[in-house]
C-alpha cells in the first residue's frame, strides 16, 4: 500500500514539471501577449514608454529559460506568482475557486456513477430487453452531445420553462444551483461508464469461475453478488478514475456556461487576456487534481484486488 | 442389475446458428451406477465437454438440450426447473473444470469459495462453514490448510487450485463427480498425484466419476467403463481392459495407434508417432453417412452413404461400425 503510495508520489514532481514547461512554451509562441491585448482591444492607448515598463516589471522581456526557472523555483516555495489582471497572487484567486470547482465535480462524478454503473448492470443482466436498448441508446446520445448544446437545453427546460432550477451562478451554493451544471458536465461520463459497466459485467459473467459458480448450485442472484459485483468493479474503476480526473478540465465549458466560479471559467477568463501566472496556475490545479484521483485510484485497485496487494 | 445412478438416453445438444439449428450431439446414450467411474474419450470438439454441461444442467445459449432423457437415481432431471436443479447441483452432482487457473474467482480467497458449498446447500453459517473448508482442504492433502485456506487463488500453483477445486466438488458429498479434463492444463507428475487423488477420494465416498478427457490412457486407469465419442455421437463403448485389448472402432484404434510408448523409439528407432490423418470436422459441416468416414482408413462406400447402426459387443459393450456384425 505504502509502496504503491511512495512510487505514485514520485511521479507527481516530474510530470508536474514536464506541464510547466509546456505550457510556458506555448505562451511563448502564442502571438500577442498582456500588454499587446490591451491596446489590440481599444480599451486604451498605451504610450511605449509605459509599456516598455510595465514589460519591464511583469518580466516579460527576460529569457524564456530564465523565467521559467523563475518560475519553478517561485512554485516549488508554494508562491504561484501574481496575476497581470488582478495584481492579486494566483494562490488567493486559486483558494476561492477551487472548492466551486471541487463541489461541482464531485457531483457531476456521483451523479455519472449512480446512474451509469447503475443503468450498465440492469442492461448486462438483461441484455437485449428493453432496458438493455434504452440505456445503451441513452448512452451513445450521451457520448455524442456536446456539453455546451446539452447544458443549454437544460436550462430552456428546468430554468425557463418549468422553472424549477435557477439557470446559472453559484447562488448560495446549494444543492439547487448545482444540479443543471453537475448534470451537464456528468452526462458523458455517465454514458461512458454506462457501456464500460455493461461490457465488463458481460465479460466477467461469461468467466470461468461465474460457471464454477452455477456449477456450485448458486441462484443467478448469489452468482451475481458473490462472484460477478467485484469482478467487474475493478474494470469500472479504471474508467472511473479516468473520467473523473479528467472532469475539471473538462468542465472548463460547463463552468463557463453556467456562470461557475471555478478554476475552468478564470481560466478561461485568463486566457483571453494572456493573463499567464494565473492560466498557469489553474492548469496546474487541474493536472494536480488529475495525479491526485489517479494515485487514489491506484490505491482502490489495491483494496480491491488482492492480485495487486502481493504484486 | 439395479437402477443406474445416472442414465442418459439418446441425448441430444441443439446448437443454434444463423437460422439453423445443428446436431452438436445427438443418440448418446450411457449408464453410470453408484461409485462407478465412467470415461467419456474423443478429440477436442467432439462434444463430451457439453455433454458433460448437460448433465450439469448448464448448457447456455446457442446450446441447448435438443432431446432425451437425463435421469439421476431414477428421477428425470432434463426438464426439471432451474431452483430443482440448483439443489441438485453442487449437493448431488458436481463438477471440475479443466482450467484451474481460471475456474476460481480470482478476488476470493480459495477458503471462502470452498465455504460457499456449506451455506449455499447445508445452511451453515460462515464461520462454521470455514471451520469445514479447513477441514476440506486438509482431505485433498493441501499443506497447511489453516494458512492456505486465506490465500488468494493466484497465491497457490496449478495443481494446488486443482484440489481445490476438488475440495469444492467434494464438499457436500455428491453421488456424481463430473470432471471435464481435470489434468489437462497440468504439468504430468501432478497430474498422476491429481487422479489418484480423486480416485481415492471418491471411492472413500461412494462418489460415481463422469471422467471427461481425450486422454485414453489415463481414462482406461481410472474407469471401469469407456466411451468413445466421434462428432458428437459414440462410435464405441466397452470395459476399459476390452478397449485397449480388441478395439472395435477404427477411431478407437487410430487413438490407441497413436499413444506414445515409453522405450519405442530406443526399439524402433527414430519414427514419426502415428496420428489419424485429418481434422475433426466442425458442426455445422459433418459429413454423411459415418462421420468418421473422411478420417477411416477402412472406409468402404456404404461408409459414405449410411450411418452405420449399433452393434453390440460382449459385456455390455457397442460399436457403430459398418465393419462389425
Amino acid at each position: 500500500m505504502l509502496l504503491v503510495l511512495g512510487r505514485r508520489l514520485a511521479n507527481v514532481v516530474p510530470t508536474m514539471l514536464a506541464v510547466v514547461a509546456l505550457v510556458f512554451l506555448l505562451f511563448s509562441v502564442l502571438p500577442g501577449s498582456f500588454i499587446s491585448g490591451m491596446n489590440e482591444d481599444g480599451r486604451s492607448t498605451i504610450d511605449p514608454a509605459v509599456m516598455e515598463r510595465m514589460r519591464k516589471e511583469m518580466g516579460l522581456d527576460d529569457p524564456l529559460l530564465e523565467r521559467f526557472a523563475k518560475y519553478v523555483g517561485h512554485t516549488a516555495m508554494g508562491d504561484l506568482g501574481t496575476s497581470f489582471r488582478t495584481r492579486e497572487p494566483v494562490t488567493k484567486m486559486l483558494s476561492t475557486r477551487i472548492w466551486p470547482s471541487l463541489k461541482l465535480v464531485l457531483a457531476a462524478m456521483t451523479f455519472a456513477i449512480l446512474v451509469g454503473v447503475t443503468l450498465g448492470f440492469l442492461a448486462a443482466l438483461r441484455p437485449g430487453s428493453w432496458i438493455d436498448t434504452a440505456s445503451m441508446v441513452g448512452a451513445i446520445s450521451g457520448l455524442s452531445l456536446s456539453q455546451f448544446w446539452f447544458g443549454l437545453m437544460l436550462m430552456y427546460l428546468f430554468a425557463l420553462k418549468l422553472q424549477w432550477l435557477p439557470s446559472f451562478g453559484y447562488g448560495d451554493g446549494g444543492l439547487r444551483h448545482i444540479i443543471l451544471p453537475a448534470v451537464a458536465l456528468g452526462v458523458g461520463p455517465m454514458a461512458l461508464l454506462a457501456r464500460t459497466t455493461r461490457a465488463a459485467v458481460l465479460d466477467v459473467l461469461n468467466a470461468d469461475f461465474v460457471r464454477t459458480a452455477r456449477s456450485k448450485g448458486m441462484s443467478e442472484r448469489r452468482v451475481v453478488e458473490w462472484h460477478v459485483l467485484r469482478n467487474a468493479l475493478v474494470l469500472v474503476i479504471t474508467i472511473v478514475g479516468l473520467q473523473f480526473g479528467s472532469l475539471m478540465g473538462q468542465a472548463v465549458v460547463v463552468e463557463k456556461l453556467f456562470a461557475w466560479p471555478g478554476v475552468g471559467s478564470l481560466m478561461v477568463d485568463s486566457v483571453f487576456q494572456r493573463d499567464m501566472p494565473t492560466v498557469q496556475g489553474c492548469i496546474l490545479m487541474i493536472v494536480l487534481f488529475f495525479l491526485a484521483i489517479n494515485t487514489l485510484v491506484d490505491l482502490a485497485y489495491v483494496v480491491i484486488d488482492p492480485r495487486i496487494r502481493y504484486r | 442389475m439395479n437402477t443406474p445412478l445416472l442414465k442418459v438416453d439418446n441425448l441430444r445438444i441443439a446448437l443454434a446458428g444463423d437460422g439453423v439449428t445443428y446436431n452438436a450431439v445427438e443418440n448418446v446414450s450411457f449408464e453410470i451406477g453408484r461409485g462407478e467411474a465412467f470415461g467419456l474419450v474423443g478429440e477436442s470438439g467432439c462434444g463430451k465437454s457439453i455433454t458433460a454441461l448437460a448433465v450439469m444442467g448448464l448448457l447456455r445459449r446457442p446450446l441447448s438440450l435438443g432431446g432425451g432423457r437425463i435421469v439421476l437415481d431414477g428421477q428425470e432431471i432434463q426438464d426439471a426447473p432451474a431452483a430443482e436443479m440448483r439443489r441438485l447441483r453442487g449437493k448431488r452432482i458436481a463438477m471440475i473444470f479443466q482450467e484451474p487457473m481460471t475456474a476460481l474467482n480470482p478476488l476470493s480467497p480459495v477458503g471462502k469459495q470452498i465455504a460457499e458449498m456449506f451455506v449455499l446447500h447445508e445452511g451453515a453459517n460462515w464461520r462454521d462453514a470455514m471451520d469445514r473448508a479447513e477441514e476440506a482442504l486438509r482431505q485433498v492433502r493441501v499443506p497447511s490448510p489453516e494458512r492456505r485456506i486465506r490465500d488468494y487463488p493466484h497465491q497457490l500453483s496449478g495443481g494446488m487450485r486443482q484440489r481445490v477445486m476438488i475440495a469444492i466438488a467434494l464438499a457436500c458429498g455428491p453421488d456424481l463427480l463430473v470432471a471435464d479434463e481435470p489434468t489437462t492444463a497440468l504439468d504430468v507428475t501432478v497430474q498422476a498425484e491429481i487422479i489418484d487423488l480423486m480416485a481415492e477420494l471418491c471411492a472413500a465416498k461412494g462418489t460415481a466419476v463422469l471422467m471427461i478427457s481425450h486422454d485414453l490412457g489415463l481414462v482406461a486407469n481410472m474407469c471401469k467403463r469407456v466411451a468413445v465419442m466421434y462428432a458428437g455421437r459414440i462410435v464405441e463403448s466397452q470395459v476399459a481392459d476390452a478397449i485397449f485389448a480388441t478395439p472395435s472402432h477404427p477411431y478407437t484404434q487410430g487413438l490407441i495407434d497413436s499413444l506414445p510408448r515409453l522405450g519405442e523409439r530406443a526399439r524402433r528407432g527414430r519414427q514419426r508417432l502415428t496420428e489419424i490423418s485429418g481434422v475433426v470436422p466442425s458442426i455445422q459441416a459433418y459429413p454423411s453417412g459415418c462421420r468418421f468416414n473422411p478420417r477411416c482408413p477402412a472406409v468402404t462406400d456404404v461408409c459414405r452413404s449410411s450411418a452405420p447402426d449399433i452393434t453390440a459387443l460382449p459385456a455390455d459393450g457397442l460399436v457403430r461400425c459398418h465393419h462389425h456384425g
